[in-house]
């Protein structure tokens, strides 16, 4: 079992005429076939004013709409760049897709701030942006992450840094645990979808026995998901919060990494999670023992 | 980006956003002659840097001298300019090292009646832009926080829509005015946050905002800070960029496409990926080390970014000792190492240098770094290459 994605998710790449968009949309459909062989679970691209073409098989549409149309698509991965990436959400909202995964980079707070805001019309859910994807190890990878250091298990892993969840997933890894989903939730100021949320379908999903969670300075995020947790999860939940020599007032990368007016200190969220009942660990080379160890209580 | 307050006024005038008349001046002779066109009893000379804190702030060169001080001549204004320029303003917001004043902004005293705070943000919780103010004019508003929360009132608004007036009129009585004053609000405040919003801020602050004897609300300050992701769309921006504000190799590295932040410890930092990036600094605190910066090679580790990376790092003398953090996924470690042989050649790396790799092809990489009869310490794990490059610094 796993949470968003399954065996129904099929998946169009916009930007996909674009270097990393095709690059990425090959690698996924070389994991999607290894697990699922013969599912073609990759089903197209959208590149405006491209459609009809076909690049490496994937079949290229001008609109979202058509896409879903012709393919049954319920799932986009977005390569498109930040000028254009409020617009290609919204494209894919419109259109009815289920799950909008945005790995791009870099796009402006004020567009996530009107993108977030005129999402609650939609049943979708938008994960990113600024992020590696999400993974359900063994069905499908949707991202950039590399697919072999994921093995399927039964611990869900929600962080905001890409480097850091493989490094987590790696680890446990090493340790005999996989992943049921594992998912980047992005690095930036406003994103689509926060600890909670997740926290709330891993605790609802029987494939997941554990949580791990990777914070990061700056926001409140993770307080919000102590509390939630504290009150909501019965799973174990292991965590570990990056940052705690970053100097406040500076942005350490992600645009979202930033200790504003001495909030957002790597030490108030650890206090919170420990709080809540949750098993941090102090050095990032404790992730996974970590979560092991919050299993075992 | 940040910019200094006599930029951000120029700005709010062209939204109609009241501000006092003023004058950008670089020497005294201009003070002087600021304070004469200017045309009334008094006036203020203001550092400009980018910093808050200014008008408590001290220069090192001149312990008494304030970074903001009133005026009553052209001969005072003169004076003041000649010891400000050029000298080492040192505020709350500067740390112990201060800034150079290279400009000056001269503006017209006005009749104050009230001093109020305003700040606009993007809320990370509600996901959307709020105007923030408190009855406490000229305090920091993380003290007020701390010390009087009640006194903050705050309006979130949808990006989209901008403030509505009602808003504006809300907090106007909130915070006691009336009549033309509410009026006056009414303007002000729905004008800052369309600027706020139609010029990608992520941070707008007025502290103090005033409200004069007539009744007009007026901006005595500007402090304002833009989205550099949004910097695309705000070409002419660029040309408000100053430089000497910025640290040197900071202003290098964003050229380079690199992530770059200068700390005080004595362990250069190179890794992939923010987070990985940020924990590999705590690692090295973790195990008794310092480190000297937080740097994100990025995704790609190209030979161009690795060698410019090194280069950045090694500039700082401080440090002693350099830590590779890199977990190699798509992209792969052996091509990773392959840059990072490239650069070390190419930058003559004189400190120890202690290499942790991880993830795809890392048997093939770290062969190769075996057998490069290069002078490069290899760590086996996160906890291992912490250990060593503390270690590296013990003897």
């Amino acid at each position: 079992m796993s949470i968003l994605v399954d065996k129904n998710t099929r998946i169009i790449t916009q930007g996909i005429t674009g270097n990393a968009g095709l690059f990425h949309a090959q690698q996924c459909r070389i994991y999607a076939e290894e697990c699922q062989p013969g599912e073609n679970i990759l089903v197209g691209g959208v590149t405006p004013g491209k459609g009809g073409q076909e690049v490496d098989g994937f079949p290229v549409f001008n609109t979202v709409q058509e896409a879903v149309e012709k393919t049954g698509a319920n799932t986009t991965m977005i390569f498109v760049p930040p000028p254009f990436c409020a617009d290609a959400i919204l494209e894919a909202a419109d259109a009815g897709i289920e799950l909008i995964i945005t790995i791009t980079e870099g796009i402006p707070v004020m567009d996530m701030a009107k993108v977030k805001k005129k999402l609650e019309d939609y049943p979708c859910r938008l994960i990113g942006p600024n992020c590696p994807g999400v993974i359900t190890p063994g069905i499908a990878k949707i991202g950039i992450m590399p697919g072999y250091i994921h093995t399927p298990g039964k611990v869900g892993l929600i962080s905001k840094s890409g480097t850091l969840t493989y490094e987590a997933a790696w680890q446990l890894g090493n340790l005999g645990m996989g992943q049921s989903t594992a998912i980047g939730i992005g690095g930036d100021p406003i994103i689509g979808t926060n600890f909670i949320d997740l926290l709330d379908m891993f605790e609802d999903d029987p494939g997941t026995e554990a949580i791990l969670i990777i914070g990061e300075i700056g926001g409140t995020a993770e307080i919000d998901a102590a509390e939630y947790i504290k009150e909501y999860i019965t799973k174990p939940v292991g965590a570990f919060i990056a940052g705690r020599t970053a100097p406040p007032g500076k942005r350490m990368g992600h645009a979202g990494a930033i200790i504003s007016g001495g909030k957002g200190t790597t030490d108030e969220k650890i206090e919170a999670l420990e709080a809540a009942g949750v098993t941090v660990a102090q050095s990032p080379a404790d992730m996974g023992a970590a979560v092991k160890q919050a299993m075992e209580k | 980006m940040k910019i200094h307050e006599y930029q951000g006024k120029q700005l709010f005038r062209e939204y109609g956003i009241s501000v006092p008349r003023g004058i950008v001046v670089k020497s005294p002779e201009e003070a002087a002659a600021a304070f004469n066109e200017l045309g009334g009893s008094i006036a203020v000379v203001k550092s400009q840097i980018h910093a808050g804190g200014r008008g408590k702030g001290t220069f090192k060169e001149y312990p008494e001298q304030n970074g903001v001080v009133l005026v009553r001549s052209a001969e005072q204004a003169r004076e003041n300019a000649e010891k400000m320029l050029g000298s080492t303003l040192v505020t709350v917001q500067t740390g112990p090292e201060g800034k150079q004043v290279n400009t000056l902004f001269v503006e017209e005293g006005l009749d104050i009646a009230r001093e109020l705070y305003l700040g606009v943000v993007v809320d990370r919780e509600q996901n959307c832009p709020v105007l923030i103010m408190s009855s406490e004019g000229g305090m920091e508003i993380e003290v007020v926080a701390e010390e009087s929360p009640e006194k903050i009132l705050s309006e979130y608004f949808d990006a989209a829509l901008g403030l509505m007036p009602y808003q504006a009129r809300k907090l106007a009585f909130a915070l006691g005015m009336e009549g033309k004053t509410v009026r006056s609000a009414e303007k002000f405040l729905t004008k800052i946050c369309k600027f706020f919003v139609d010029n990608d801020c992520s941070m707008t602050e007025i502290n103090p905002l005033i409200v004069t004897g007539a009744g007009e609300l007026v901006a005595l300050d500007a402090k304002v800070t833009f989205d550099d992701n949004a910097l695309f769309r705000h070409k002419n921006f660029l040309e408000l960029r100053d430089l000497s504000e910025e640290d040197p190799a900071e202003v290098r590295a964003q050229k380079a496409g690199l992530s770059y932040v200068n700390l005080d410890g004595n362990i250069g930092c190179l890794v992939n990926g923010a987070g990985l990036a940020m924990s590999t600094m705590d690692l090295i605190k973790l195990h008794g080390g310092e480190p000297a910066n937080f740097l994100d090679v990025g995704g790609g580790a190209s030979v161009e970014a690795v060698t410019e990376a090194f280069q950045i790092i090694l500039a700082d003398d401080n440090v002693k000792a350099v830590l590779v953090n890199i977990f190699g996924g798509i992209m792969k470690c052996d091509i990773i190492v392959e840059a990072l042989m490239e650069a070390y050649d190419k930058v003559g790396i004189t400190v120890p240098l202690v290499v942790r790799l991880e993830g795809t092809n890392v048997e093939i990489a770290r062969e190769m770094l075996e057998k490069s009869g290069k002078d490069i310490i290899t760590a086996t794990d996160l906890t291992d290459a912490a250990k060593k490059v503390v270690g590296t610094l013990a003897g």
